[in-house]
């Protein structure tokens, strides 16, 4: 048995494990406007996780959750943060400019 | 005269009244005649924003002006950019001149309203003139402009008057 096979069989045990663990370590998201619109939400959302919103429009908008959940005021070339709380869609648009709109699907 | 009346005859006088001279006048506008179009037009909804902000007290109606009021003058201040950057004096022509004409009518006549009466008034003009600022946009300003950074921020002041549209639209239909 190579150093290499050794490695892999010592790890697998390890693997389902550090996949658990990986998975429930929250993840940073980035989710951008521009050009009028809030950019493809993006997949994979947990509770826990945080999106970065970032405002590379020229014009000043929010990122506003229709449950109450947040409601961030972005002027243009700003960013913000918010903490998913809850597992559910997430409708959400700008408060500004409401025919921009798009939904969050937050897993548990 | 029912403010639907009203706002389907503005709609109809900025084409016939101010679109139609630069149609007549030369076969396409110029981008120093496009820009200062579309530079009217910014100011022209900033001051109808202002003229909102001084007489309404509906929180609805007061955010939707302060919105008018400050994406107007973004994209006029990012126009005005545009220009010195690329040397071009905006030109003023018959079309500006008759939007500032239909303007300062609009208003006068919106200066005799109050209250709720107002309000509907605003939202009324307010759709009808980015109904028309959008069809002249799409039809006229946009097609004729030959700088291609002209072109497209006339593109994204497409994207932003629309929205404003739909979202004057959407006022109106909760208030009738």
């Amino acid at each position: 048995m190579d150093w290499n096979r050794r490695a892999f069989f010592f790890a697998a045990p390890f693997s389902f494990s550090g996949a658990n663990l990986a998975r429930a370590k929250p993840k940073a998201h980035f989710l951008r406007i521009s050009a009028m619109a809030f950019e493809p939400p993006p997949a994979g959302l947990r509770v826990g996780d945080e999106i970065e919103w970032i405002n590379s429009d020229g014009f000043r908008h929010t990122a506003t959750a229709r449950n109450g959940d947040f409601d961030l005021d972005l002027m243009p070339g700003r960013r913000g943060r918010t903490v998913l709380h809850r597992p559910g869609a997430i409708d959400f648009y700008c408060r500004y400019h409401p025919s921009m709109r798009g939904r969050l699907d937050v897993r548990g | 005269m029912q403010p639907r009346t009203f706002a389907g005859a503005l709609a109809v006088a900025v084409f016939s009244v101010s679109m139609a001279p630069v149609q007549a006048q030369t076969q396409a506008p110029t981008d120093p005649q496009i820009a200062h179009i579309a530079y009217t037009a910014g100011a022209i909804d900033v001051a109808a924003a202002r003229q909102a902000l001084s007489k309404s007290a509906e929180p609805e109606i007061r955010a939707f002006a302060e919105t008018m009021a400050r994406d107007h003058a973004a994209v006029n201040d990012q126009a005005l950019a545009l220009a010195k950057r690329l040397g071009i004096t905006p030109e003023e022509n018959p079309t500006s001149e008759a939007l500032e004409r239909q303007a300062s009518e609009t208003a006068a006549r919106l200066a005799e309203l109050n209250g709720a009466a107002f309000d509907k008034a605003y939202i009324a003009n307010e759709i009808a003139f980015h109904q028309a600022v959008n069809s002249a946009l799409s039809e006229m300003l946009i097609p004729n402009a030959r700088n291609p950074e002209l072109k497209s921020l006339l593109e994204t002041g497409l994207k932003l008057f629309r929205a404003h549209e739909q979202h004057a639209e959407q006022i109106g239909q909760d208030r009738d």
